[in-house]
């Protein structure tokens, strides 16, 4: 079973993430911030993740940085999905290593479109 | 609605566009036409019926009939389809055209434009394809879905599902709360308003035709003669392109599916002299095995 780490401050957001991606067959984790995130990542090493952009403490941005540093943290697929919707977020989030991009508000078919773009379903 | 207004309905729409409505569709035909008619200065759709069986209904029946098309459509709809187009159709036809340095492309119900569109955008990330003629003739009946598409225009929703975001960063330009197509891929495409019950002779012959999602709507014979126009329309040695859930089961010999690509047909080549050469080489006696 593909792992999922759902990284997002709001926990109706996870919520919603999770029931979605669970659907697709995902086992999931679920992390509130990046620094919660990335201790999750040592641990286990997700093979998708869905993250947020803006969130206390660390935000999406930092820790997909911190994440592409880490040994064994090109693995996993990186799908942002912020309210961030502009040309420069994206491209700055491309930038840094991500590989796919959910502009919210988001569905099930969004979701699904874009984990199928990056290979995971 | 009477049983004789929803018939007189289904008629019309059988007639104008092809499409097929199963006896439990009324709540369809209700829920889309009743804003036809109350635009029309109707309160019911009996007064509506009654207006389109007036002299002078020409417009509102186009209206009409406009109103109950399924527009429904997405970039890179079903994924495999384009992938087909990218992995064998180009590179098979750049050798075919290798002297013409010509490829033409009709996208025959392209509703708001996101099937040409996708194959533009597509078209446009081949390098080795630099200084060649695309034409991409997109067509359909509706011309709302028309002005739609020629606008380019789509919202933050439309461009997510099957668009990937290194397409949407290279190809669109944000305004306002809408995502516009460049004009460089905006002008690859020719929008047409045509119904594909009418004769489109005049379209010319083309290297690859997607026929993607329409002919569902149709019955059996009115698919037939489409299909049957569409395969005059084609290159002898080009693909055709149906939807996801399409298939040519049931409609002759006009298309074959294309080894090992599911989703992919070329026009069925008719070997004229291959019956009487076997009878010669059986009579003869000629057959090695
Ligand atoms: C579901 S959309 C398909 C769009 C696109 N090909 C795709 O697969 O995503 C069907 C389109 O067929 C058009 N259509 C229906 N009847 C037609 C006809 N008789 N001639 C031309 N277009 C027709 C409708 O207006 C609608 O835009």
């Amino acid at each position: 079973m593909k792992r999922c780490l759902i990284i997002d401050d709001s926990s109706v957001i996870r919520k919603v993430a999770r029931r979605i991606l669970e659907g697709f067959g995902f086992a999931i984790t679920e992390a509130s911030d990046g620094r919660q995130a990335l201790d999750a990542c040592m641990k286990e090493m997700p093979d998708a993740i869905l993250l947020d952009w803006n969130m206390p403490v660390m935000d999406g941005y930092e820790f997909l940085r911190a994440l592409r540093a880490m040994p064994g943290g090109d693995r996993p697929k990186v799908v942002f999905c912020t309210t961030e919707n502009d040309l420069a977020h994206i491209a700055r989030a491309m930038h840094a290593g991500a590989d796919e991009y959910i502009m919210k508000p988001f569905d099930k078919e969004i979701v699904e479109a874009k984990f199928q773009e990056v290979g995971l379903i | 609605m009477s049983p004789q207004d929803y018939e007189f309905l289904c008629k019309l729409l059988k007639e104008r566009s092809g499409l097929v409505l199963a006896p439990d569709k009324q709540y369809l035909v209700e829920s889309r036409l009743l804003p036809v008619a109350r635009k029309a200065g109707c309160d019911t759709l009996e007064a509506l019926v009654r207006k389109l069986k007036a002299p002078g209904s020409e417009p509102l029946k186009v209206e009409v009939t406009e109103a109950m098309t399924i527009n429904e459509s997405f970039f890179f709809r079903d994924k495999i389809p384009y992938d087909r187009f990218r992995d064998t159709v180009i590179p098979d036809m750049m050798q075919k055209r290798a002297v013409q340095r010509k490829l033409r492309i009709w996208s025959a119900a392209c509703s708001t434009g996101q099937e040409p569109y996708s194959l533009a955008m597509m078209l446009d990330g081949f390098s080795t394809l630099a200084g060649w003629q695309f034409d991409i003739i997109a067509t359909d009946i509706s011309n709302d879905v028309l002005d739609k598409a020629r606008s380019g225009s789509y919202s933050q929703f439309e461009v997510q599902r099957g668009l990937p975001i290194s397409m949407l960063m290279q190809h669109f330009e944000q305004v306002g709360d809408q995502w516009r197509l460049s004009a460089k891929i905006r002008k690859m495409v020719q929008f047409r308003q045509l119904n594909l019950l009418t004769d489109f002779s005049i379209l010319g012959q083309f290297d690859a035709v997607f026929c993607r999602n329409v002919l569902i709507y149709f019955d059996q014979p009115t698919k037939v003669d489409v299909l049957t126009r569409i395969r005059q329309r084609l290159a002898p040695d080009g693909y055709f392109v149906l939807g996801a859930a399409e298939t040519v089961v049931g409609v002759g010999d006009l298309f074959s599916p294309v080894p090992d690509k599911r989703g992919l047909y070329c026009p069925t080549v008719k070997r004229e002299a291959a019956p009487k050469l076997a009878l010669v080489s059986a009579s003869g006696g000629q057959r090695v095995a």
